[in-house]
């Protein structure tokens, strides 16, 4: 049976984009000097101008981050820096469907994730992390621990304003100041925060945000004024920032990427677990890192289960973001549609079968329909690779040893899924999975209580909880 | 190794004392370097001392072998075994505190005083770390208040495989190596110049203290030659560079980017987040319902 849905689109009236942006230095809005233009990845039409940091750019940034740390974030009390905490928490609430709707248009993921996801979960960040700053004694660090002093953050396209929340919510509650660079395709909900900044009366200087590209990226990281990175993206950047700090004393918390294995055992419940897989790797287009990209299945289950997950995928509705049916909406940009169009050619050659449902995909904007493939080794480079798309490679195995050896053959360890009735079972395989968040029956969970990030080349470091913490303060006494 | 001093069977013809030939320490066993180099250690005060092994870019790589073989065995000991082992360690070191402070003393010139003072409290701190194998969870662990029907939990884990390069002292050794094995990660220790002489008298103890073959290796030589190589080998997860000069550690921290390496030193004190820095956070979700 096949249903029929009328458009219900979500009105963009609620926001109000400007033509064009600064930078946010020093509590005030400041022209850039060159410019590029930001689109809405589903439409391919140009939503503003973003300005393009440069050196100098980035210098002011860190003196305002500097000045504001010294003369008035580190003098105030974890009790006031938690108050404006809580500020910002609420005013994002207030503004949450302007955030979603903002996000949906310069990301491309569908508002049903901005505004369900995606924002309530950045409000819920800074509401959490708000309560901790004047509790720090109790982060299990010493008494008294103390920050670093700026912080340089460079956060990812994929959840544009949550990953600011991830950044910015822990520095701030442990006093240290930030200099923050949102994504190149995706600074406007980091621009919108600016404002509430200024709604909440944030000290000046304390959040500034540069845009721009990986050159402002790279400005931030060589900067010496800058005591702790804080970075989100591709494990090949995490690589050169880990170099390019290697001879300084800053600290870094890197979150990269993944290949997440979910490994299904023949005694799951299958039409749950279909739920999972299909949440695994087609939530946000499957822009994520710990998306769960490589599917293992027990072989007694393998056909059943590809059949009822082909059915599944037959009923994801693809198209504008904005509708409030869309499950899965536009690929970010034309250059991660071609790595995505570049990988799933590589499977198709190197022997995996493929398979997408029928789709309408429009001709303006990028996209990319769901897709499986089957008889996936472990030698193909859909396998290893990350493929950041909705793109799922499904792997079989026969016993349960040979499912965690399959799973753990990555240089990656984000994360990992589990599907079994058995208790027993579904702890041993965590026990076993090398992956920094292990999902059993459920996948890509999130909250801000829940400490998150990877073994191995999937970073350094933890985001969010009390070992979210760590990353932002030096151990007291 | 022994005082030359002691005395002979027979007045006429005094006793030779037996030397020991210094090794290697690799999956439980005494290999010399495969590459059949040794080096001198003496000094000005009690001349030459001995002639250690040299440890290669090959040894490390077997080290690395046996080190990754021993790992997921030595992760799943409980954490009371594991606490017992390096108790133990510190029993076997005691009954022998005599020969380690003497042979601190002779390797490195420092007086018997303070050479058996070291002694002390290496054992000491071997007693304090295997107190940690138990409490790391309640340490560095959390049960964390999601929004919404599951139940979540955060467990520290061993990372692996970890590297440690300590400064030339006995007392730095252990301090290295103490806190890297208790949460279950194995370890190849480069230890540098006289401290080969301790130190392997050390893996004596170490093999006839229940502690798993190729759990803790040892390499003696040089760490400007070993140094970059275990920086730059995929299959170690961390290095504690201690005993490494700060200028030397930044093309050591560059290699280890590689693999995304943990590298991290840490100043004389103890502390349990010396042992957590080798360790990771994994955290597990699953739903509440009926």
């Amino acid at each position: 049976m096949t249903f029929e849905y009328a458009p219900a689109p979500e009105s963009r009236a609620i926001v109000d984009i400007k033509a064009k942006y600064g930078h946010f230095i020093d509590g005030k809005f400041v022209p850039g000097k060159k410019h590029f233009a930001t689109i809405n990845p589903a439409t391919e039409e140009v939503l503003s101008q973003i300005s393009l940091g440069g050196a100098s750019d980035v210098d002011k940034a860190v003196a305002a981050a500097q000045k504001a740390y010294t003369k008035t974030w580190s003098k105030l009390s974890g009790k006031e820096r938690g108050k404006y905490l809580y500020r910002i928490a609420r005013i994002l609430q207030e503004r949450a469907r302007e955030f979603a709707v903002l996000e949906t248009l310069d990301n491309g993921k569908p508002i049903r994730e901005t505004r369900d996801i995606d924002i309530p979960l950045v409000a819920a960040h800074f509401f959490y992390h708000a309560g901790w700053a004047d509790k720090l004694d109790y982060a299990g660090l010493g008494k008294s621990p103390q920050p670093h002093g700026v912080a340089g953050q460079i956060i990812p396209w994929n959840f544009p304003l949550l990953m600011l929340a991830w950044k910015v919510a822990p520095a701030l509650a442990t006093g240290n100041t930030v200099v923050l660079k949102p994504a190149e395709t995706t600074s406007l909900t980091a621009l919108l925060f600016a404002e509430v900044c200024q709604q909440a009366e944030l000290p000046d200087g304390v959040v500034n945000i540069v845009t721009g590209d990986g050159s402002t990226g790279a400005a931030i990281v060589n900067h010496p004024g800058i005591h702790k990175i804080a970075f989100t993206g591709s494990t090949d950047v995490g690589k050169k920032i880990a170099r390019a700090i290697a001879g300084t004393n800053k600290k870094a918390t890197l979150e990269l990427g993944g290949k997440g294995a979910n490994i299904v055992f023949d005694d799951a419940p299958l039409d749950e677990t279909v739920e999972g897989i299909v949440n695994g790797i087609f939530f946000n287009q499957g822009h994520v890192c710990c998306a769960g990209s490589r599917l293992i299945l027990q072989e007694g289950i393998a056909d059943e289960l590809i059949e009822k997950l082909k059915v599944r995928m037959a009923k994801i509705r693809v198209g504008d973001p904005l509708d409030k049916n869309t499950d899965l909406g536009a690929i970010n940009s034309r250059e991660q549609l071609s790595k995505i169009q570049e990988l799933a050619t590589a499977g198709e050659a190197e022997g995996a079968e493929r398979w997408s449902p029928a789709c309408n995909l429009s001709a303006k904007g990028f996209w990319f329909a769901p897709t499986i493939f089957t008889g996936v080794t472990q030698a193909h480079r859909i396998a290893r690779e990350e493929i950041f798309g909705p793109v799922l490679s499904i792997l079989t195995f026969r016993t349960p040893q040979e499912a965690i050896e399959k799973a753990n053959n990555t240089p990656f360890g984000l994360s990992a899924g589990v599907w079994s009735e058995k208790g027993s079972r579904i702890l041993w395989a965590t026990q076993q999975l090398r992956a920094g968040v292990v999902w059993a029956n459920t996948f890509n969970k999130f909250d801000p209580a829940s400490p998150f990030g990877g073994y191995k080349e999937s970073g350094w470091g933890r985001e969010g909880g009390k070992h979210g913490l760590a990353a932002y303060l030096k151990e007291g006494k | 190794m022994a005082s030359s001093k002691k005395s002979s069977a027979s007045k006429s013809s005094p006793r030779l004392e037996v030397k020991k030939t210094y090794k290697l320490y690799i999956n439980g066993t005494f290999p010399r370097s495969e590459s059949g180099r040794v080096y001198e250690v003496s000094n000005s005060k009690n001349g030459f001392v001995a002639n250690p092994s040299l440890a290669s870019r090959k040894d490390l790589r077997d080290a690395v072998v046996a080190a990754r073989a021993a790992q997921s065995g030595w992760a799943k000991a409980t954490a009371y075994n594991r606490g017992q082992i390096l108790y133990r360690i510190a029993e076997m070191l005691e009954g022998r505190a005599d020969q380690f402070a003497s042979e601190i003393a002779l390797a490195s010139g420092v007086t018997a005083k303070k050479a058996h003072d070291e002694v002390l409290t290496a054992i000491d701190r071997w007693v304090w770390y295997a107190g940690w194998s138990d409490k790391l969870s309640a340490a560095f662990g959390a049960t964390n208040p999601v929004s919404g029907p599951y139940y979540n939990f955060t467990i520290p884990e061993p990372q692996g495989v970890i590297a440690v390069a300590p400064a030339e002292s006995f007392l730095a050794l252990i301090d290295a190596i103490a806190p890297a094995i208790v949460s279950g990660n194995t370890v190849i220790a480069l230890v540098p110049g006289s401290a080969a002489i301790a130190a392997m008298t050390f893996a004596e103890v170490l093999a006839t203290s229940d502690l798993p073959a190729g759990v803790l290796n040892i390499l003696t030589g040089s760490h400007d030659e070993l140094a970059p190589w275990a920086a730059s080998h995929m299959d170690i997860d961390g290095f504690d560079v201690s005993g490494i000069d700060k200028k030397k550690r930044t093309d050591l921290k560059v290699a280890g980017a590689e693999n995304l390496k943990r590298i991290h030193s840490f100043d004389g004190a103890i502390s349990p987040t010396r042992i957590y820095a080798f360790m990771e956070a994994k955290t597990v979700w699953h739903p509440i319902g009926v």
